[in-house]
């Protein structure tokens, strides 16, 4: 069991956990991620560890709400505990001084760019990072960023702040602009985000790693079910990704993979809004989001 | 009774649920025996002098003493003779290859059929599990603690070796569950996981600390547990790791699943309770297993029991061949599983939306033996054929899990990635010793078991060392 330090939402339907897990903690690298489960027939889902302070003992996840699972674990607060967590998983990011350094992330996959920004700063490296969201509430972890980048741009899909447009548009400007070229990429979200980023970057072959999200289980090697198509190979994103070059990715697979059982977990969804124990604890989480937004 | 008595005695049965209900549920099989049939049956053994059963029991059992001892109706002490070589003879006794092992060299097995070591042995854990207390006297620490990786047979048995000689063992697990393939693997209608939780149970009472959800490599690293947490010699048996993949067309569709993920789906994670459970498992009525092992064997009855119609296993070679134990193949074919051999897949069909639709098969014959001694089968041309279904399941065996190794570079590897060990089962490195399938390759729960134990008197002898 994982006693949760502090929990909070960050933007609507996206919540963050500080939780106590001193051994991740004192090994986490940026890229890994952790293995959760959260009651005893629950199951086993991948998060990535947004960031961890070794000397509390103490990793930080952002979860967004898209199912079963998660809504459980954003249903908890600060004094409860997280069933299972194990890792850290996945091969860290490679960090190496590249020169100018640019970071997409969209959604929750800000999350995952947060590390990484922060060690490819420390290296040596300019960092700019592009940041999307909807509209301005569901932009997160901007100072967070602002603190560890030499600069951050805010993106919205309705123009309520920042760019407006998708963040690819924005990657588009930055590397169109002559004056400060953009060596490498890293981009971590929603499945056509990553797509299309790397398509404005294979134009002008700038070396671009994404970070996937394929359906999991045990996260050790010893299923395939997270296996991906780069090169033409077949890969399995727990032990040899889940970062990999965005050029060489089959996208179109992962994306088809992902909706294997789209029926199944939307019934396992509305049995648990169902259960009024679970509902009444989601509900409380949930009003404090808004008055913490007012 | 004199042996010609004994041998007059036929081969008990085991009693074992209806074939047409039990492909209907998940509970057990193979029900046990009454203590009755037990002892008639422990009366067949010739308790011979020079037995040669025991050298075809990796682990040691003392076969004539306990079989004995249930002829005497003396359960109290079968259960003691089997406690001393065999921690974990609940598992063992159901799921043990006896007729490649045991019972394969049994004298009786030369005029008739063997002994059934197996069935007694199964008896005697039930009996032991229903009707005492484990009693554990720990022996005086000796202050020195070991590490296991893997909580499987190899590790268990390892670490019930290490704790009855005292020693301070803390066993490592990845997943959220001990028990290895035991757990995640064996299904549940031949493995009760409640015997697997009762053995690790009794493990833990002899002292044993099981740790979950730690990965060495990632959580810590072998060097770590050395060299910072305090482990004076560390066991590896992290098991037999990454699924292999034909590496056919269609593998990417949805349908398409490794046998170990379809069984972790079902039995660790509990698809087989339906609404009960969160994990998924894709709904099929026509389900098509490749490979002709144990995993194989579990993953198609599984299919059956899910409902599939037809559930079918094909295999590239011939019947003789399957490496499934015997008793796996005759309950598959009774409850139903379609059995199609010399046939090989060679490609996976989609629907156009990305799921599976069916698979085309090629025809197979026997050709000349190939390295492995078995006649190698070669496609007959122009044989293609389709069979419908929904789901596909490759279980055609593992290669080594690299997670470990990797971040353990000094280990000595063989080119397939399985762990070096010598004959005591030491490594490279001084004080690591490894065993099981990372050693072997995909084996079997006793030969991991087998080389617990062996590499827990190896440990016993390099701590005693000062090691
Ligand atoms: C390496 C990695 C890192 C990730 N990091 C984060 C993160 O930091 N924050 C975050 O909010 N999400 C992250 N995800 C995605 C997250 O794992 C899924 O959103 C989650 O599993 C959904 O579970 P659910 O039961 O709530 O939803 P479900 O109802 O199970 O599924 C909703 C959708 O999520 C996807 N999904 C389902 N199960 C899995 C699974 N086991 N693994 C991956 N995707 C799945 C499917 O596309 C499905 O259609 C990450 C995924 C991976 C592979
Ligand atoms: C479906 C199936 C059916 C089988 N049926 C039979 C049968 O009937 N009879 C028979 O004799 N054999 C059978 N086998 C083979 C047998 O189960 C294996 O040979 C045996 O389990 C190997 O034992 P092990 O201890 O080496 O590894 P495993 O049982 O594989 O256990 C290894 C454990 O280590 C853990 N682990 C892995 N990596 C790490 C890490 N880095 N850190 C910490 N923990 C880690 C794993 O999660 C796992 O729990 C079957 C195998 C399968 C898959
Ligand atoms: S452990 Fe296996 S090989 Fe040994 S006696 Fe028992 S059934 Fe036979
Ligand atoms: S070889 Fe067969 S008959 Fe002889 S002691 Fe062993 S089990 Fe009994
Ligand atoms: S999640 Fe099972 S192999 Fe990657």
């Amino acid at each position: 069991m994982f006693l949760i330090h502090e929990a909070k939402w960050l933007a609507p339907r996206v919540r963050q956990l500080i939780v106590e897990a001193p051994r991740v903690a004192s090994h986490h690298q940026p890229g890994h991620f952790v293995i959760v489960r959260c009651h005893y027939d629950g199951e086993r889902i991948p998060l990535t560890i947004a960031d961890s302070d070794p000397k509390a003992g103490t990793i930080t996840l952002v979860i967004q709400i898209v199912g079963a699972t998660t809504e459980r674990l954003c249903a908890l607060e600060a004094g409860e505990h997280v069933l299972d967590i194990a890792g850290p998983l996945g091969k860290p990011t490679e960090i190496e001084k590249f020169g100018h350094v640019v970071l997409v992330g969209g959604g929750v996959g800000t999350a995952v760019i947060y590390p990484q920004a922060g060690a490819l700063k420390s290296v040596g490296n300019k960092v700019t990072a592009v940041i999307g969201g909807r509209s301005k509430a569901y932009v997160i972890l901007e100072d967070e960023l602002k603190a560890v980048c030499d600069a951050v741009y805010p993106c919205t899909d309705d123009g309520s702040y920042g760019y407006g447009g998708f963040v690819t548009g924005k990657l588009e400007e930055l590397v169109n602009d002559g004056s400060n070229p953009v060596d490498a990429v890293l981009t971590a979200g929603p499945v056509p985000m990553m797509k299309a980023v790397a398509k404005v970057t294979r134009e002008k072959s700038i070396l671009t790693i994404a970070s996937l999200n394929p359906i999991m289980v045990d996260g050790t090697g010893m299923c395939g079910g997270c296996r991906v198509t780069v090169d033409g190979k077949q890969r399995f994103a727990c032990v040899h990704g889940p970062e990999f070059d965005a050029h060489k990715v089959d996208f179109d697979e992962l994306t088809d993979r992902l909706t294997a059982y789209r029926d199944q977990e939307e019934a396992t969804w509305a049995r648990l809004r169902k259960d009024p124990a679970h509902k009444c604890k989601f509900e409380a989480a949930e009003r404090e989001l808004k008055e913490s937004t007012g | 009774m004199k042996p010609a008595e004994r041998m007059k005695i036929p081969r008990q049965t085991m009693p074992e649920q209806e074939a047409e209900v039990r492909a209907r549920n998940f509970s057990e099989v193979n029900l046990g025996m009454a203590l009755e049939v037990a002892r008639r049956e422990a009366d067949r053994c010739l308790r011979c002098k020079d037995a040669k059963c025991v050298p075809g029991c990796p682990v040691d059992v003392d076969i004539a003493g306990f079989i004995a001892a249930i002829a005497d109706g003396d359960l109290p002490k079968a259960a003691d003779i089997m406690y001393e070589a065999n921690v974990l003879p609940g598992i063992t006794g159901r799921v043990c290859p006896q007729e490649t092992q045991c019972e394969e060299v049994c004298v009786r097995a030369k005029k008739g059929s063997a002994v059934a070591i197996g069935y007694l042995e199964r008896f005697v854990a039930d009996w032991a599990r229903e009707n005492r207390e484990q009693i554990f006297t720990p022996p005086p620490p000796t202050g020195k603690a070991v590490a296991i990786v893997g909580s499987g047979p190899a590790g268990l048995t390892c670490a019930g070796e290490l704790a009855k000689k005292g020693h301070e063992v803390t066993i490592f697990e990845a997943l959220h569950k001990p028990g290895g393939v035991l757990v995640y693997g064996i299904p549940e209608f031949r493995l009760p996981k409640e015997i697997v939780k009762s053995e690790v149970d009794a493990l833990r009472q002899m002292g044993v600390k099981i740790e979950c959800n730690v990965i060495i490599g990632l959580t810590y690293t072998v060097t770590e547990l050395l060299e910072k947490e305090g482990f004076d010699a560390v066991f590896i048996a992290n098991g037999a790791g990454l699924p292999i993949f034909q590496g056919i067309p269609g593998e990417h569709l949805k349908g398409v699943y490794s046998a170990n993920e379809y069984l972790t789906r079902v039995n660790l994670m509990g698809a087989f309770k339906g609404e009960g459970s969160d994990t998924p498992v894709i709904k099929s009525t026509q389900v098509v297993v490749v490979g002709g092992g144990n995993t194989a064997m579990d993953a198609v009855r599984t299919a059956r029991r899910l409902g599939a119609d037809p559930a079918t296993l094909v295999y590239r070679r011939s019947r003789a061949e399957m490496p499934a134990r015997i008793e796996e193949i005759k309950h598959a074919e009774e409850e139903g599983v379609v059995l199609d051999i010399l046939v090989n897949p060679v490609e996976i069909l989609g629907d156009g939306d990305g799921w599976v639709r069916g698979v085309v098969c090629q025809r197979m014959e026997l050709g000349e033996p190939d390295d492995s001694g078995r006649r190698r089968p070669v496609p007959i041309p122009g044989s293609e054929f389709e069979i419908p279904c929904q789901i596909f399941v490759e279980a055609i065996g593992t290669r080594a899990n690299p997670l470990l190794t990797q971040s353990t570079p000094e280990l000595k590897l063989n080119k397939w990635g399985n762990i070096e060990v010598d004959e005591h089962g030491m490594t490279s490195i001084p004080g690591v010793f490894a065993g099981g399938d990372i050693v072997r390759g995909g084996a079997t729960v006793i030969l991991a078991m087998g080389d617990g134990k062996v590499a827990a008197s190896g440990i016993h002898d390099y701590l005693s060392k000062g090691g």
